[in-house]
């Protein structure tokens, strides 16, 4: 975004100040709420706050009742990490925690409020710990300080649900052990390997050769442990993925070394062996690292509210979590809230959005006696509604309970290095077999050892350790980028693609504003003053959109008024009547059913024209479809009408398939279908209505206009502005699978090295502890070195 | 050269002291968030100068 030089930017926010009116402390404000957070900062000397980072803050929004569920002691329980009466402790989630001011003025809370004795903030996760005196001030209060400051907790259905999540710290203990025990082992096994005094060495060797198997056995059989049950459960059903080799070499180097250091023949290959493990791990911790901030899990729970407002039957509200809605009861929704139910209308003004359940852009109006969905979010005013089923059973959390939202894609996918593991483990068996058939036939005394030297030397270290690296640094890479994955094998399983569907609304188009046309008779200066006038009165959103895009008309006042809803307005000015709407209710005949959105104007019983409203696409749209129709097929799947069919026909390739009013379980259908005609599928949407077919696709892909508003549960996280450099993105994540294949032949030169050592019979445990460090440090390098390559290349496009 | 026992021992104690000294911190959440620390300690220096400038500043404003 660029700013004029005359441009004033608020003082609190950075949003551009439009009238320059709103000024404190010679400061000047874009709107009251920013101004009103100033303010608290100030008078509590917090105003470091704006030192830290220049236009740190966020605009505080409306919040009046919201939160009154937390008053609620059962609620607020749940919510909890810590209570004993005096004092509480909770975990809330920012989303607008943003830059380090965020974290100072979340952290000098106590200066704000004294009752909080402590917080803090973990910014990767955007979360804030807060301790507080619960006799002082309740949880209620606490959230509401926190919003009045911009720092908006979200709590949804899912906090209550969930529960206290343990952190799992696994990985880093195995790693930390196979670390210490490599290091250690490394010096003990030296003094062998240099030996100069030759009597010296006699005497003490023992003592280092069992110290180095103490060490051993940790990392064996704690740090190296997964590998032995994941080959234990490939085996048991019939697969030889990677671990297989890899422990089969883990044993033998254990084995061997152990009947050595017994038989005392040998030194062992104790720092070979705890120096494999610790690079195997350190591949496997380098590809779990992901992106804390964002969730791929997410499921309706996360949109849903905790609580909605009841009233019982003596017309007292009362808040009730949203669990305990009974079919019959009574809601209030207020204006932006989220209907958690379906439900009848029974009184108000319901204006739904429903773009969340449907993908259907428009908000729609109902009138008292029809039923609403749950997931439609109210837009104007309060209504109140009936409620017909409990949560669970709603249209659209039933969704949720479709076998496909239980699907592991990871276990179901076979990555490459699974098929080539296959082959590997069985031609590595078999040259140990024979070279061990060749030993006994000349030479019996050295045919063990032989065998077991083929296992240790053909231990996949390296090739197990090129897909870690490569793809965990292209996560990295696609996250500078705005690209972000739920784990690095998806970039393995985009690379191997078929056909991209996409969804429409909010997907390929953009949320901001739609692009308005003027079809019809030209408007007099006069009948423009009075459309501007008539529009100016009504609250529905697409005269809210076309007032914006008018110019500016002098303000009149009408006669008469009337707006008559779900139809259009009406109104009288000097006698001239003018009425603006629908096509049935300005009388007007449309020729051709284009389904397009269009607003209707009629002046002195006469029709004069329209307005019609169009997506605008997102920029780049042709280019993106034509790069990558090169390689796969493409089709849209749309909740909304057919309006743009003719249109969305021009840009797309011929032969697409364009199927439309597609709701969430048709969508699952149709991925499905292709996916049982042996399609590779990536779905590529927005929605919670795309969360099924997301779900099931091979790889689910949701762009996201603002990435910290959550997303339905998907494989990964593009930010809408990087929406025209899709193309490039797919086609580096198949220079990865390129990379990684360039590393297996590196790795198998090594092997074959080796292998030469372990077949002839002089596998020295000094080789064995270069040769394979080496091996696995080269493949490193060369795969961050390729990497950073493809990165560079992604950055100039 | 029996001396050699000792310090092996010394060493391996050492390093067990290291080591453990790893395992508490993991276990008490330190690797959990490796990024906010580092920004939290740019705060402390200016958590004490800057409020008393801030002050005389707000009240002149306000009246």
């Amino acid at each position: 975004m660029s700013t004029k030089k005359e441009d004033i930017l608020c003082y609190h926010c950075g949003d551009l100040c439009i009238d320059n009116k709103i000024v404190a402390d010679d400061k000047l404000f874009c709107c009251n709420g920013c101004k009103t957070v100033y303010e608290i900062f100030s008078e509590n000397d917090l105003t470091c706050y704006y030192d830290i980072q220049s236009n740190p803050g966020s605009t505080p929004s409306e919040i009046s009742g919201k939160y009154d569920f937390l008053a609620n002691e059962e609620i607020a329980k749940k919510l909890l990490e810590f209570n004993d009466g005096k004092h509480q402790i909770i975990s809330l989630y920012i989303p607008t925690i943003h830059c380090s001011s965020c974290i100072w003025v979340l952290e000098n809370l106590n200066k704000l409020q004294p009752a909080v004795t402590a917080s803090q903030v973990n910014f990767p996760k955007k979360t804030v710990r807060i301790t507080f005196k619960s006799e002082e001030i309740s949880l209620k209060e606490l959230v509401l300080i926190l919003s009045s400051i911009g720092y908006e907790p979200y709590i949804s259905l899912e906090d209550y649900t969930s529960g206290k999540k343990a952190v799992d710290r696994q990985l880093i203990y195995k790693l930390g052990v196979a670390g210490f025990a490599f290091g250690n082992t490394m010096f003990l096994s030296f003094p062998e390997y240099f030996q100069v005094d030759g009597f010296w060495i006699e005497k003490y060797k023992y003592i280092f050769r069992w110290l180095m198997f103490a060490f051993s056995l940790p990392v064996v059989f704690y740090s190296g442990w997964d590998y032995f049950v994941s080959a234990f459960k490939g085996l048991r059903s019939k697969v030889l993925n990677i671990d297989v080799p890899i422990a089969l070499g883990i044993s033998a180097l254990f084995l061997r070394s152990v009947s050595e250091i017994v038989l005392d023949i040998g030194t062992g290959f104790f720092d070979s062996l705890t120096g494999l493990i610790f690079f195997l791990l350190i591949g496997r911790f380098f590809q779990q690292r992901t992106y804390s901030f964002l969730s791929f899990e997410r499921d309706y729970k996360s949109y849903f509210p905790i609580a909605v407002t009841r009233i019982d039957k003596n017309k007292k509200e009362e808040t009730v979590q949203v669990y305990e809605i009974e079919q019959g009861d009574r809601l209030l929704i207020r204006n932006g809230e989220l209907i958690p139910v379906d439900g009848v209308l029974i009184y108000g003004n319901a204006l739904i959005d429903y773009s969340f359940v449907t993908g259907e852009a428009e908000a729609v109006q109902k009138i008292s006696g029809d039923k609403l969905f749950a997931g439609g979010k109210q837009q104007s005013g309060v209504i109140e509604i009936e409620a017909l089923k409990s949560v669970e059973q709603s249209y659209l959390t039933q969704l949720w309970s479709n076998d496909v939202f239980q699907k592991d894609k990871v276990a179901a996918f076979q990555s490459l290095i699974d098929r080539i593991s296959q082959r590997f483990t069985i031609v590595v068996l078999l040259i140990a077999f024979i070279s061990t058939a060749f030993w006994l036939y000349h030479d019996p005394s050295k045919a063990l050892n032989v065998f077991t030297a083929v296992l240790i030397i053909a231990c996949p270290c390296a090739i197990a350790l090129a897909s870690p690296f490569t793809l965990g640094n292209m996560l990295r890479i696609f996250g500078q980028q705005k690209f972000y994955f739920k784990n690095a094998n998806v970039i393995e399983r985009m690379a191997n693609i078929s056909t991209i569907i996409f969804d429409k609304t909010g997907t390929i188009t953009s949320n901001k504003k739609a692009e308005i046309s003027y079809e019809g008779k030209e408007l007099f200066k006069e009948e423009g003053v009075l459309l501007y006038n008539i529009l100016r009165a009504s609250n529905h959103p697409l005269s809210r959109q076309l007032y914006d895009s008018l110019s500016e008309e002098k303000i009149i006042k009408f006669d008469s008024f009337e707006e008559i809803t779900g139809k259009g307005m009406k109104a009288k000015f000097n006698e001239k009547t003018i009425k603006v709407g629908s096509a049935s209710f300005v009388n007007y005949e449309e020729n051709n059913n284009t389904f397009q959105t269009s607003v209707y104007l009629q002046i002195e019983e006469e029709y004069i024209g329209k307005y019609v409203f169009q997506n605008t696409y997102r920029k780049g749209l042709d280019a993106v479809f034509e790069s990558l129709g090169e390689f796969s097929k493409l089709a849209i799947l749309s909740g909304d009408n057919k309006g743009e069919k003719i249109r969305l026909e021009k840009l797309l390739p011929k032969g697409t398939t364009l199927l439309f009013q597609q709701d969430p379980q048709q969508k699952l259908e149709f991925v499905k279908q292709l996916q049982q005609k042996g399609e590779r599928v990536m779905m590529i949407g927005d929605g919670l209505n795309d969360a099924g077919a997301l779900a099931q696709s091979d790889v689910g892909i949701v762009v996201s206009e603002n990435i910290n508003v959550f997303s339905p549960a998907c494989d990964g996280i593009l930010d809408a502005t990087q929406f025209s450099e899709f193309p490039s993105y797919v086609s580096a994540s198949k220079k990865s699978i390129k990379i990684i294949k360039w590393s297996f032949v590196f790795s198998f030169l090594y092997n074959i090295t080796g292998l030469y050592f372990a077949v002839s019979g002089n596998l020295m445990p000094v080789i064995a502890a270069i040769l394979m460090p080496l091996s696995s440090i080269s493949i490193v390098i060369f795969t961050t070195i390729a990497t950073t390559y493809v990165g560079k290349m992604l950055k100039k496009t | 050269m029996s001396i050699i026992y000792m310090l092996l021992a010394v060493s391996v104690v050492v390093a067990i002291g290291f080591f453990v000294a790893f395992i508490i911190s993991v276990k008490n959440g330190q690797y959990d968030d490796v990024y906010t620390p580092s920004i939290r300690m740019l705060f402390d220096d200016e958590l004490v100068k800057e409020p008393k400038q801030k002050k005389t500043t707000n009240i002149k404003n306000q009246n």
